[in-house]
């Protein structure tokens, strides 16, 4: 769960750590609005974005083994979709499905190994995202991986006391049990932290030491990648038509 | 009230919203520079107590509350949480940035104090809890007592002239546990001190009380409240042996 943490990548001090924030989403949107319409008859500009964003994690100096094997986490829930299409036929379509999966992983990787998680916050908060929306994303990002730990505990705790289950309660049962109880401790973990926050002064928005000042550089590196996104794919509609 | 008290707690009541009665009439007071142990069994109501000095509990509470010469009401509350610093029974809660410098900033900034002010700020309050060397890491990667400190120097920075610690020793060990009443020691502000470790109380508390469902219901000298609460041979060696 900690590989869902990009802090250790994050914080680094290259000059694309430190575009604006702004950009850099608007970037992210850029490509993933590509590669959403990336189809059969483009399929070639697959590889054209896999260059752009291994190009952009390498100019930002982000180990790039570890940024691809972060984006194989979506793997588990594309993969279902993927087979059911191979099953019926359209092997080509499953292919088609994984590369578009695993590239708009790779390219939230891209984003979130170069963007500070309060910078992405600040930025998405200067395009007007409503702040109650960015509170909850800066808890659920915060302490995912500590609701994990304590599902996890949970769940040791039950194969502690039940070692063999014996068919009485059905799985869905115990499950269902387990995940009300596990809400109700992140809500009332929800509840301390904002305790916590309100003790030290917050007044509903969130601060941030190092305002990354925009450089007229930063829009001019968006208008370029944006070219490119839409050239790779034209290209690849022309070369393969 | 006599006139060196900064905070004054009059017959203070309060029910959860479900309908628990927490707080039963407290009657409380801390003076300047002292630090008042709070013990009591689990549930008495001793964390209820201490949310409600910074205003945090959701309803209505009966009875008064003056923190600095300010009733505790909706119009101070910036204020009051201002002089006053909670470090918080799990450090989990209260260590929500990313890295350990942007969590101590967080109170200075929510002051509106200039970036040079803050930065200032985090390193003097990192340093007093000797944490320096972590300011650039995250605080989930730091061990229990260092989260502790760290925690801590969130609330120093925001140079409060009270601080409440809820438990502050659990999950340290006892070199953990030897620096932090070192560190607190040296801290000059008021204190309360909520706990069940009487090692604690002994040596940071010169006053304590003791609750009992909801209700203060022993004062005094630390060794006194702790015998008159029971609780005298509960962490001495022989009472376990004799069990
Ligand atoms: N959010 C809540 N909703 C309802 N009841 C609560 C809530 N928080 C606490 N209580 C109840 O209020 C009473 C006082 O709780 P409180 O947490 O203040 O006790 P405490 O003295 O701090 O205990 P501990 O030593 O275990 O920390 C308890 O009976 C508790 O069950
Ligand atoms: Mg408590």
């Amino acid at each position: 769960m900690r590989s869902l943490a990009f802090e250790d990548w994050s914080g680094g001090g290259s000059r694309i750590h430190g575009l604006d924030a702004r950009v850099k989403l608007l970037g992210a949107l850029t490509v993933l609005l590509c590669l959403a319409t990336t189809d059969r008859e483009s399929a070639t500009a697959f590889a054209g974005y896999f260059a752009l964003l291994t190009t952009y994690l390498a100019a930002a100096g982000i180990p790039l083994g570890g940024s691809l094997l972060r984006s194989l986490i979506v793997l588990p829930f594309v993969a279902g979709i993927a087979i059911l299409n191979l099953w019926g036929g359209d092997p080509s379509l499953a292919i088609l499905i994984l590369l578009r999966s695993l590239l708009s992983a790779y390219t939230a990787v891209a984003l979130l190994a170069t963007t500070p998680f309060p910078a992405l916050l600040r930025g998405l908060e200067r395009m007007l995202v409503p702040p109650f929306l960015l509170m909850v994303l800066h808890f659920v990002y915060r302490y995912l991986f500590l609701l994990s730990s304590q599902a996890q505990s949970m769940a040791r705790a039950r194969k502690c006391r039940a070692p063999l289950r014996r068919g009485r309660t059905p799985l869905w049962k115990a499950s269902a049990g387990a995940i009300a109880v596990l809400f109700a401790r992140s809500y009332g973990r929800a509840e301390r932290i904002h305790h916590a926050m309100l003790a030290r002064g917050f007044q509903g928005r969130f601060p941030v030491l190092a305002e990354t000042g925009t450089q007229r550089g930063d829009w001019f590196g968006l208008a370029a990648t944006v070219m490119l996104a839409v050239a790779i794919q034209i290209t690849a509609r022309f070369w393969m038509g | 009230m006599s006139t060196s008290a900064i905070i004054q707690v009059t017959n203070l009541r309060y029910s959860y919203p479900d309908g628990t009665a927490a707080l039963n009439g407290v009657d409380f007071q801390l003076d300047l520079g002292e630090t008042v142990a709070v013990l009591g069994a689990n549930g008495s109501g001793k964390t209820t107590f201490l949310l409600h000095l910074l205003g945090l509990a959701e309803g209505k509470n009966e009875g008064e509350i003056v923190v600095c010469g300010m009733p505790v009401r909706k119009k101070n509350l910036a204020q009051v949480r201002q002089k006053i610093g909670m470090l918080f029974q799990d450090s989990d809660d209260q260590l929500f940035m990313p890295s350990v410098e942007e969590d101590v900033a967080f109170g200075p900034l929510n002051l509106g104090l200039s970036p040079d002010e803050v930065r200032k700020r985090v390193k003097e309050s990192l340093g007093q809890v000797a944490m320096e060397h972590v300011a650039s890491r995250p605080p989930y990667h730091l061990s229990a007592g260092e989260k502790r400190r760290v925690a801590l120097a969130g609330v120093l920075a925001m140079s409060p002239e009270i601080i409440l610690l809820d438990e502050p020793s659990t999950f340290l060990d006892p070199p953990a546990k030897s620096s932090l009443i070192e560190i607190l020691q040296s801290l000059s502000q008021a204190k309360i001190l909520v706990t069940h470790d009487l090692i604690l109380a002994r040596r940071l508390a010169s006053r304590a009380v003791y609750f009992e469902h909801g209700k203060i219901t022993a004062e005094g000298d630390v060794e006194e409240v702790i015998e008159a609460a029971g609780w005298d041979g509960v962490s001495r060696p022989s009472a376990v042996a004799a069990r």
